[in-house]
């Protein structure tokens, strides 16, 4: 009688059930009872709060997550637009950038473009946290202060027409208080600047903060990263040369002089924020070196303009 | 609305705009209203998440009162209100992402708002659920007012415009207003608090504190009730 047995034991589950609940509302009443400063009701108060709010933070969290993850991704896709100089008010975000703009992953050290992986999947600020994934940087060269790099960076190619018309490197490297997460953007021709920008950071507002003002990210357009052959850098590089000049692209105290020799490597320092300024010189040196990307940009430039 | 709303819940709803304003007679609050306010957009999230809070967490305060015990009273009105705060910044983050990166921590800093504590411990550990969020509406109303207008000003003042719509034109794109530059940095929120407090005062003497201490006159040998 095997289907009676089963039935049976159902009904002693729910009668277990039954019994331990009937247990559970004669304690909570019992509790409910107790002085408000009894030792026993003081503990059940406090698991039993704990209890509920943990379960509304979670499942809020947990809830959210999606949207958020969302807001996130979108948020990087409008920061590369903008850089890119292709940001339009209320244009569709993910539908100009997967028109304009694709994704490659480039190996640090050849230079080379990465087959085999999708790139558009590919975590870059996750894949330097993961050991496997990622190479230490030697402390004499680490001007950046970032300790590891991840063996893959993922570069953005804006073309128009079938031709690559920027090139989006992502940049990150220590300021004052944060590491500062963002784009530089370069020209076809690997050396001129098209535009930079730090979509994470917590440098002082109103000082370091100002990396995110407009007014100060328009002094880099057209700024030269490497120096050009016939002119030598105004200050030696701080890691030695790259195969292809010397990253010479720095923030100096004041405001550049446009008529001097030189001035197409300078950019203004921002007022108040000298820490800062020396985080983004370094930063911008260490990406545009050979630890950086400096194989890549060789290869862009031998090939005249990127093939993909 | 007087027909559903009995006279409790009216005072505790219309007392805290002006005759009893958390800011301006209670001075609490202080700090975010300086740090939030340089815009209206910020302000008016910040308001609205503020009023929430004190209202969600002032009911379910006021809904556990009779059990709380003494002795972790506190803890259990910032478990609450923290968790409430959380579940708030979630939202903001999910439906509001732009505006949460410009809110950035003041959104978790609603937790040691002097306000909301201040509301719990003073009003809903001592009176039912629906009065307690009532109450909490009023004060979080009050806040908002405050805030608001302070943003106000400093929004057209510091950048000639009103919720990013320009009001004023820059004379930097050919217009004719020259921005305050310091309307847009935190003290400047604490000279328009202060000349708003300074106002209401003036129009409600009774809300001017007495002078704490007067020098007694010795030569007349009396004690200084003059």
């Amino acid at each position: 009688m095997p289907s009676k047995c089963k039935h049976l034991e159902k009904l002693n589950a729910t009668l277990e059930q039954y019994e331990q609940y009937r247990k559970f509302i004669i304690y909570k009443d019992k509790v409910l009872a107790l002085g408000n400063d009894s030792l026993e009701k003081t503990i059940a108060i406090a698991v039993s709060l704990c209890l509920v709010c943990a379960v509304l933070v979670s499942f809020a969290a947990v809830a959210l997550k999606p949207l958020q993850a969302g807001n996130k991704a979108a948020d990087m896709k409008k920061n590369i637009l903008d850089v890119a100089g292709l940001l339009e008010e209320g244009a569709d975000i993910n539908a100009a950038f997967s028109d304009k703009i694709e994704a490659k992953l480039v190996d640090l050290e050849t230079g080379d473009y990465v087959d085999g992986i999708n790139a558009d999947e590919y975590d870059q600020r996750k894949a330097a946290k993961d050991p496997a994934q990622s190479i230490l940087i030697p402390k004499d060269k680490d001007i950046a202060h970032i300790r590891v790099k991840a063996k893959y960076a993922k570069v953005f190619l804006v073309k128009e027409a079938g031709q690559v018309k920027s090139i989006i490197l992502p940049i990150n490297g220590y300021g004052l208080w944060s590491t500062l997460y963002g784009f530089l953007s370069l020209e076809a021709d690997g050396q001129t600047v098209q535009s930079i920008n730090f979509y994470d950071q917590q440098e002082t507002p109103g000082l370091g903060g100002e990396v995110v003002n407009p007014n100060w990210r328009a002094l880099w357009k057209g700024k030269k990263v490497y120096a050009e052959s016939d002119q030598p850098a105004l200050d030696k590089g701080l890691i030695g040369e790259a195969d292809i000049g010397e990253p010479a692209l720095s923030l100096i105290k004041g405001s550049v002089d446009n008529t001097k020799p030189g001035s197409q490597y300078q950019v203004d320092g921002l007022a108040g924020a000298t820490l800062t300024s020396t985080g983004v010189t370094n930063l911008v040196r260490y990406w545009t070196s050979n630890e950086g990307f400096a194989p890549y940009l060789k290869k862009v430039r031998t090939v005249k303009g990127v093939k993909s | 609305m007087s027909a559903i709303l009995n006279d409790e819940t009216k005072k505790v709803l219309t007392t805290p705009l002006v005759n009893d304003n958390p800011i301006t007679l209670q001075v609490l609050g202080i700090c975010s209203a300086l740090a939030v306010t340089s815009q209206m957009s910020t302000s008016l999230i910040m308001a609205l998440a503020l009023t929430l809070v004190t209202a969600f967490s002032s009911a379910a305060i006021s809904a556990i009162r009779n059990h709380i015990p003494s002795s972790i009273r506190i803890i259990v009105q910032m478990t609450i209100i923290a968790s409430l705060v959380i579940v708030v910044d979630q939202i903001l983050k999910a439906f509001a992402y732009d505006v949460s990166k410009q809110l950035s921590v003041f959104v978790g800093l609603i937790i040691t708002n002097c306000i909301v504590m201040g509301r719990a411990e003073g009003y809903a550990m001592k009176n039912p659920p629906l009065e307690s969020f009532m109450d909490g509406i009023g004060n979080g109303l009050g806040y908002s007012l405050i805030l608001v207008t302070v943003a106000f000003f400093r929004e057209i003042l510091g950048s000639g415009k009103l919720l990013g719509i320009e009001v004023f034109k820059l004379t930097k794109d050919g217009g004719w207003y020259d921005p305050n530059g310091l309307m847009l940095l935190p003290p400047s929120a604490f000279f328009i608090i202060g000349l708003i407090i300074w106002g209401v005062r003036q129009w409600k003497p009774a809300q001017a504190e007495k002078v704490e201490f007067k020098i007694l006159s010795i030569a007349h040998g009396e004690g200084g009730h003059h």
